[in-house]
């Protein structure tokens, strides 16, 4: 860990609150932790409102409120209009099940800005089988309605791995059908619950690159129809993904409990202080939170990253996948070509994908204590 | 764009001033533009009932330029939002 951390190099562009852990899917590519966290321990109305409050004063402008399903809080209306009240462009990332045209209403008045509206599947069967939860096809698609019809832009989050990569083109015919002006095509971050089914969801590297090809292509197409937006995958790739956009530069993370973090895999890192937004503000969390401070800037890198001429492109990739692959955080995240672990890394995500193995871990509280 | 379209910032995209950083934004889905405060006087004009007209002749007269220049200036940078969904005519 770093004692000499650099300063903060300005406030956080963007806040995710997961504001529960509760969810009516079963994904087994959520990127939550395995050990979610209880209703018992979410933080109360009044403090999230709080924690609002201090993100739009220090500089934050994107509130993301998240989950697990953030509308299975029965004070997300009231969440909503107090983002909104604070400054914050208010972003609603939902599964669109269990959102009642009631509720949709209540939102809307409550100047949400933004829904992100995810999908399992680009059509019935794969996306409830995936979702594991039938008849989520139905209501996500009402849900993305209830949204057009209120005037709201709506973004819709695709989430592929191997069991649906094949229907990148589908997912663009229904973003396009359902009237979305953005669409986020999201290949699978091995986190929580998806590095617990990695195996089962590891794509192999051709029909990653077809599905690159595919977006690249559809785009200039479709240039003021729609946006889209690609989370790419690392394990074949030759450089890493820049996570967060750097550690502690241009994001928080709050945890259902409180918890601020730097990205939301960072609990995995063993030996990390996490402050708790119960007990400080975010101004001091952002500015002081060892968590916040370890990793961030360029000070704590070895070799190769120290010199290298991507240090502040990629900020050494991603820490907890350093971890995870490498055995040490402050590792060159495996994901680039420098690190001495990537040809094990991709070795291993070739192996996994043309192992083929099909069963998955539906995510639950139930599955969590069998870990 | 023609001259009679009205263009205005759809719902869901919002200019303001980010008073932190001392700038003009425009905020949208998962996008923050920087918009200097030439483009903020140019968006602010864009409320759905001004046409091009009428915001070009509005910025000739208040910054004394000729109206050709700056038709040509808002017209790409009008053309360069709509492109990225953030703008409507």
């Amino acid at each position: 860990m770093n004692a000499h951390a650099a300063p903060p190099p300005g406030p956080p562009i963007g806040v995710l609150v997961e504001l529960t852990h509760r969810c009516p899917l079963g994904c087994p590519h959520c990127s939550n932790p395995i050990a979610l966290e209880r209703p018992g321990e979410e933080l109360d109305t009044e403090t999230w409102k709080r924690v609002f409050g201090e993100a739009a004063a220090l500089g934050a402008l994107h509130i993301h409120l998240s989950g697990g399903e953030p509308t299975a809080r029965r004070d997300i209306a009231e969440l909503v209009r107090h983002a909104a009240q604070a400054g914050l462009y208010t972003n609603l990332i939902t599964s669109g099940v269990g959102v009642s045209e009631k509720l949709w209403g209540e939102l809307v008045d409550a100047g949400l800005d933004h829904a992100q509206l995810s999908f399992q599947g680009a059509d019935e069967e794969t996306n409830d089988r995936l979702g594991h939860y039938d008849g989520a096809w139905r209501k996500k698609r009402a849900f993305a309605a209830m949204v057009s019809g209120a005037g709201l832009p709506l973004t819709v989050n695709a989430v592929v791995s191997r069991p649906n990569l094949h229907q990148v083109g589908a997912f663009i015919g229904l973003a396009l059908e359902l009237g979305a002006r953005r669409l986020e095509v999201a290949h699978t971050q091995y986190y929580g619950w998806a590095l617990r089914n990695r195996a089962a969801l590891m794509p192999p590297r051709k029909e990653t690159e077809e599905a690159i090809r595919l977006v690249d292509e559809a785009r200039p197409k479709l240039a003021g129809r729609l946006v889209i937006d690609m989370v790419v995958p690392d394990y074949y790739a030759r450089y890493p993904k820049p996570c967060a956009g750097g550690w502690g530069r241009l994001a928080i993370n709050v945890s259902p409990s409180g918890k601020a973090l730097p990205c939301h895999a960072a609990e995995t890192i063993p030996g990390l202080e996490f402050w708790n937004v119960r007990e400080r503000s975010l101004a001091e969390i952002w500015r002081d939170g060892p968590a916040f401070n370890a990793f961030r800037g360029t000070g704590w890198m070895r070799e190769p990253c120290r010199t290298c001429e991507r240090r502040e492109i990629d900020w050494g990739g991603c820490r907890c996948q350093a971890l995870a692959l490498a055995g040490d955080a402050a590792a060159t995240d495996p994901a680039c070509s420098k690190s001495p672990h990537h040809a094990r890394m991709e070795a291993m995500a070739t192996a996994e994908a043309e192992a083929n193995l099909g069963a998955l871990r539906w995510r639950s509280y139930r599955e969590a204590v069998k870990v | 764009m023609e001259r009679t379209d009205k263009p205005r910032l759809p719902r869901g995209v919002k200019l303001r001033h980010d008073d932190v950083r001392q700038r003009w934004t425009l905020l949208a889905p998962e996008r923050i533009f920087e918009v200097d405060g030439t483009a903020a006087a140019v968006l602010q004009l864009c409320d759905g009932e001004r046409d091009l007209a009428a915001i070009v002749a509005e910025l000739a007269s208040c910054y004394a330029a000729p109206a050709e220049v700056i038709e040509k200036d808002v017209v790409a940078m009008l053309g360069d939002l709509k492109a990225k969904r953030v703008l409507e005519t």
